[in-house]
């Protein structure tokens, strides 16, 4: 699994039928301090994710087993949960914390914050400092 | 198996069925010597491992399930499976 941040959505009509009903977001892999690592990829959403969310995806196989519509199918990535924190500690190079408050830049952790508010479903989200 | 090190852990409340009570941790690779080798990934916890743990690692769905025992978690792929006390190697010198 891998983090990442999502950046768009992608809509299609005319698509295979294990597609059917999946909603496809298009998503920047994150490295560990959040910071964009590497090309976006498109991957389908289990998690009830949206734009701006930091989302963790998997990719392979077991992406393809999420999907809902039966496991035989093309899926290369499918997003797993919706990040709420990252507590690091840099075990590497001495202690500094980062959380996905850091996101990116100020900027985009009011959009995440934003994002989050409005779709909140739980109450659990959102809360606390980390984001 | 790989060697990493634990550097963050990861917390989630909207997340697949399948990784409802894992705890998520977020693992740096490392070469043989402790140094950091790739890129970090997500990895979800069978042995109560905590940041700046070394940990061994297995990145392969059968392997995960099991290190989880839940056999129909089909979406896991990535498992810690142990804490590394220590590593002795041969010196190249």
């Amino acid at each position: 699994m891998k983090l990442g941040k999502v950046i768009g959505r992608v809509v299609s009509t005319k698509k295979l039928e294990c597609y059917e009903g999946l909603k496809l977001l298009l998503v920047q892999p994150l490295d560990e301090h959040l910071n964009s690592a590497g090309s976006p990829i498109v991957a389908y959403d289990t998690a009830r994710s949206g734009e701006g969310d930091i989302v963790f995806f998997e990719s392979g196989k077991e992406a393809a087993q999420a999907n809902p519509n039966g496991w035989f199918n093309p899926g290369d990535a499918a997003i797993i949960g919706v990040v709420d924190a990252v507590n690091a500690v840099n075990a590497v190079n001495a202690g500094d914390a980062v959380n996905a408050g850091d996101a990116v830049n100020a900027g985009d952790a009011e959009d995440v914050r934003g994002a989050r508010g409005s779709r909140d479903v739980h109450g659990a989200r959102g809360e606390g400092g980390a984001l | 198996m790989i060697l990493g090190q634990v550097v963050a852990s990861v917390v989630s409340t909207e997340k697949h069925a399948h990784y409802k009570g894992l705890k998520l941790l977020m693992v740096q690779p490392l070469d043989a010597r402790g140094q950091p080798k790739g890129k970090p990934l997500l990895a979800v916890d069978g042995v109560q491992a905590g940041i700046g743990d070394r940990v061994i690692l297995v990145d392969e769905g059968g392997s995960a399930r099991a290190v989880i025992g839940d056999e129909s978690a089909v979406t896991v792929r990535t498992a810690i499976c142990g804490i590394v006390d220590r590593v002795d190697i041969e010196d190249e010198e």
